[in-house]
């Protein structure tokens, strides 16, 4: 069995040395709960910056969707497919496949109506609407929309970006930062050029002017500069 | 101009600054780069809806 915290796990990004340790582990902790796999791996900063913002904007969408955007249902007419980047967030989500199972057991299989004797746990926590759901029919889905209009809408998006989310910061987890975008690479380069080719000799007399654009034209194409050309 | 009250553009802030945030987290690990790229991602995705507003705008004059 490979040792969690073998020397490739141990890797340097912008001056910081960290230990991955157990990838596995901290990926699967950073599911769970937003940053905790970072907490485990000593990146407490980043720890909790994640879980600061992943959760605060999956329950500022929770909050503003009046509690019921997140839910897991896929049965004709309400296939909750947002539910599945909801389940990024991890625990936080996970409620709601107890509501749907409990649903499931007051449900007739032959109606695919919900029994009157139906109550959700946890006094509607995460629950799923009753069932049947109907376009155009005044169900629970339908009082949802109606009481809360775009809050409905928005509290969804808030919830499913936090998921979305936390499936970047689960890969960073695992494997260390993404490497810098290629853009950010280039204009870094660009700005040492600009700034190699601005300290060539201040002093050099006119004669020498007329050589710092081509200079500076080589700088940029990342040749060595001040050599004369051959 | 806008057919929603301009109140509902506040709903974007929370959203980008997260984004802004996870982005340049995952990025980097010092937090001076952290949030040199987060701004960028910031800067960035507000320039480009900005250009989705600009060119829908247009088209929603013209048609």
């Amino acid at each position: 069995m490979a040792n969690p915290s073998s020397a490739t796990n141990r890797i340097e990004v912008d001056g910081h040395q960290f230990d991955l340790g157990n990838r596995s582990l901290a990926a699967l902790l950073a599911w769970l709960v937003p940053g905790a796999g970072h907490y485990y791996q000593g990146r407490k900063s980043k720890a909790a910056m994640f879980f600061i913002a992943i959760l605060t904007t999956y329950f500022v969408g929770f909050a503003i969707g009046g509690g019921h955007v997140v839910y897991a249902s896929w049965v004709p007419n309400d296939k909750r497919w947002n539910y599945i980047c909801q389940l990024g967030v991890g625990v936080a989500a996970l409620p709601a496949l107890v509501q749907t199972n409990r649903l499931r057991g007051f449900t007739d299989e032959r109606t695919g109506q919900t029994r009157a004797s139906y109550e959700p746990l946890w006094g509607g926590f995460m629950a799923p609407p009753r069932r049947p759901v109907f376009e155009d029919n005044p169900d629970d889905v339908a009082a949802w929309y109606a009481r809360l209009g775009a809050g409905y809408e928005m509290g969804t998006w808030y919830t499913m970006i936090a998921g979305l989310l936390n499936i970047l910061v689960i890969y960073d987890a695992y494997s260390g930062p993404l490497s810098t975008p290629i853009s950010g690479r280039r204009r870094d380069e660009e700005e040492e050029a600009s700034e190699e080719a601005d300290e060539e000799p201040a002093a050099a007399d006119d004669s020498s002017a007329a050589n710092t654009a081509p200079q500076a034209a080589a700088a940029k194409a990342g040749k060595p500069v001040g050599q004369p050309a051959s | 101009m806008l057919s929603i009250s301009p109140t509902y553009l506040l709903y974007y802030l929370p959203l980008l600054v997260a984004i802004s945030i996870v982005y340049g987290g995952t990025r980097h690990e010092d937090m001076g780069a952290i949030l040199r790229q987060a701004l960028h991602t910031a800067y960035w995705v507000t320039g480009f809806m900005g250009i989705i507003f600009l060119i829908l705008m247009v088209i929603g004059w013209w048609v």
